[in-house]
């Protein structure tokens, strides 16, 4: 889904930081950041709760204990046979399957919870973006549209930024 | 905090030299443009190691596992020494890229990515090895629970069985941390490369933009395959010890061996990091992000996992001793004194004397002596493995039963070959990945600031280095 609106590139991390308070202050929800690395005075600046992966990690982990115990059990019931002497349900054995398997689902779980949430992979090619992004640069973007616009392109304006560009984020 | 020197306030960078984040881009990514001479040198000589290890293996297949030197009573050789030596050098990558990401040690910024490749290429070598050591290849994947017509399931209480599901594990969930750190460099990389290059990094980078939102759930997703990678490795390389330890052969029952192989496998791990560091620093002139300070912080790791590793070999001794069993006694006389005794004095000299030189701060500041320091431990790490299971192998319980282990020149080719094998990987990789991580660098080196901070301004939000990590 794209929406349309202002991005602005910045050179420094306190005027990026002070347009996105401002920003927020006049009523903008809506602003994506862009950054190189994880900036928390950005994540802050938008006031971030917790996300939710970790209750796929947590999700994920105990479907892989219960997976990992049901399977070794279930197989070892499927043919009872006694070696080394030991109780066909051997249960102290099974904890090390049962606990890779926490590991391991949980794991992916984590990873599958992040690219959900966060939107990936993300083919759409977009069409307001900054390829200094990636290198040093911070970027704001702010959905908006008629006056709302010019309202936001004064705000990024006032913070000097290095560059300011219109179009759709993707 | 009052007046800090100029002095001061570069001891407290993780990166003195680097100034700007576009630094680092311009820095890490000129190591992904053509190759030199030397490169293509290694890289042939890489190739020439895996033509070896195949050539050897499929001499293996044809002609049968009898081709190694593999006989009772010596049923486990090279091939096992050579499974866990791998598994134990790829521990040290997840330790500096988990562990160390837990602790928020500021010196693993620069190091992790090299050494989370060497865990991934690592683990890909030693996967190679049971399937080498079981001779019918083509039978492995019996090891695979899989409903068959016979009804027929892996016993669960087998601590080889646990092996496939630690290994498997392992190479899943590090596979899946090395590529989801890459993602935000794969980025970086697209954003600057042209032609084939382009194309191919921007399908790995996934379309990564760096938004907020990106951010917070990948810090978050980031976090928790720390915090689920950090007990793996502890198990992957305890349940690689249960292998033997669940056994009852002299020398290796004993309730040591999950710390003793785990410390073991950080040791080795980390001394190969800094061997693999050293060089990559040179060729590709990163003396700015991989500082003395780096080395130093490594050998200390080092210099702590070698007196663990030397307090169990004591402990294992001691043990012998004190437990008054002729076969464990006798084993451990013979391990010392025995055939196999010039093995045994290789790894007391590598593991436990040679490391000691790191107690002296000009040694471990000293780029050339940790080189060759290391170069000792990972030889010694690998006697290391070869004593514990040839020697207890030899020398069971009924004298008759005895005998003497020598690798056949097949299991030598596929030894020296499989070090082609993980060099393979290794090199493409730090030609066609980011091998120093950009994005995490970033957190380390102070962002660019249009107001100067003092400190005196009083409201001043965002303070100039900003902290590691979290």
């Amino acid at each position: 889904m794209s929406q349309s609106g202002i991005l602005a590139s910045y050179d420094y991390l306190d005027s990026t930081v002070d347009a996105v308070k401002e920003l927020r202050d006049a009523g903008f929800d809506e602003v994506i950041t862009y950054a190189a690395y994880p900036e928390h005075h950005l994540e802050d600046a938008l006031g971030y709760g917790e996300s939710p992966v970790r209750v796929w990690t947590l999700v994920g982990g105990l479907t892989g204990t219960a997976t990992g115990f049901a399977f070794t059990a279930w197989t070892s019931m499927d043919w009872p046979l006694i070696t080394g002497g030991k109780p066909v349900l051997s249960m102290p054995a099974y904890v090390v399957i049962a606990f890779e398997m926490t590991i391991l689902f949980g794991a992916l779980a984590t990873v599958l919870g992040m690219f959900i949430n966060s939107r990936l992979p993300n083919v759409t090619p977009p069409v307001v973006y900054d390829p200094e992004f990636s290198s040093g640069r911070y970027g704001v973007f702010v959905p908006a549209s008629g006056t709302d616009l010019d309202r936001a392109r004064e705000i990024l304006r006032k913070h000097d930024p290095a560059e300011t560009r219109e179009g759709a984020h993707a | 905090m009052a007046t800090l020197t100029e002095a001061q306030k570069r001891g407290a960078l993780a990166h003195p030299d680097v100034d700007l984040h576009e630094e680092v881009n311009r820095d890490i990514l000129k190591m992904l443009s053509a190759p030199g001479k030397g490169w293509w040198f290694l890289f042939s000589l890489a190739v020439l190691g895996v033509g070896l290890m195949f050539g050897s293996w499929g001499w293996q297949i044809y002609r049968g596992i009898g081709v190694s030197g593999l006989t009772s009573p010596v049923g486990w050789g090279a091939y096992i020494t050579t499974f866990v030596f791998w598994v134990g050098i790829a521990h040290s990558g997840t330790l500096i890229s988990a562990i160390l990401f837990l602790f928020r040690a500021p010196w693993r910024q620069s190091i992790y990515r090299m050494a989370e490749a060497m865990t991934v290429f690592g683990v890909m070598t030693a996967g190679l090895f049971p399937l080498i050591h079981v001779g019918r290849v083509w039978h492995a994947y019996w090891l695979i629970p899989y409903p068959n017509a016979r009804y027929l399931w892996p016993n669960f209480r087998s601590p080889l069985v646990w092996d496939v599901f630690a290994v498997t594990t392992y190479f899943t969930v590090s596979s899946v941390f090395f590529y989801l750190g890459m993602v935000p460099d794969m980025a970086a990389a697209r954003d600057k490369a042209t032609g084939f290059r382009r194309k191919l990094y921007r399908v790995i980078a996934l379309g990564w933009r760096g938004t907020d939102r990106q951010w917070h759930h990948f810090g978050k997703a980031y976090l928790f395959l720390a915090a689920l990678a950090t007990p793996l490795v502890l198990s992957v390389h305890s349940v690689v010890s249960w292998d033997f330890a669940m056994s009852i052969v002299p020398g290796w029952h004993a309730t040591v061996f999950a710390p003793y192989f785990v410390a073991g496998a950080i040791f080795s791990g980390v001394a190969m990091v800094i061997t693999l560091a050293v060089p990559i620093r040179k060729v590709f002139g990163l003396e700015a992000y991989l500082t003395t300070k780096h080395f130093d912080a490594m050998a200390k790791l080092v210099m702590l996992t070698s007196m663990i590793v030397f307090y169990a070999y004591l402990t294992e001794f001691f043990m012998a001793w004190y437990s008054g069993e002729p076969p464990e006694k006798q084993m451990f006389w013979n391990r010392l004194f025995g055939h196999y005794w010039w093995a045994t004095w290789i790894m007391l000299i590598c593991n436990g004397m040679i490391p000691l030189m790191l107690w002296f701060k000009r040694v471990r500041h000293s780029i050339p002596a940790l080189f060759a320091i290391t170069i000792f431990i990972n030889i010694g790490m690998w006697f290391e493995r070869f004593v514990i299971i040839v020697t207890s192998l030899s020398h069971e319980f009924a004298p008759f039963a005895w005998g003497v282990y020598r690798p056949s020149l097949t299991e030598m080719g596929i030894v020296i070959g499989s070090f082609g094998w993980f060099s393979f990987w290794f090199l493409l990789f730090i030609r066609l990945l980011p091998p120093v991580a950009i994005a995490e660098l970033k957190e380390v080196i102070p962002p660019r600031m249009r107001r100067t901070s003092g400190g005196h301004d009083g409201h001043d939000a965002v303070p100039a280095t900003a902290p590691a990590g979290d």
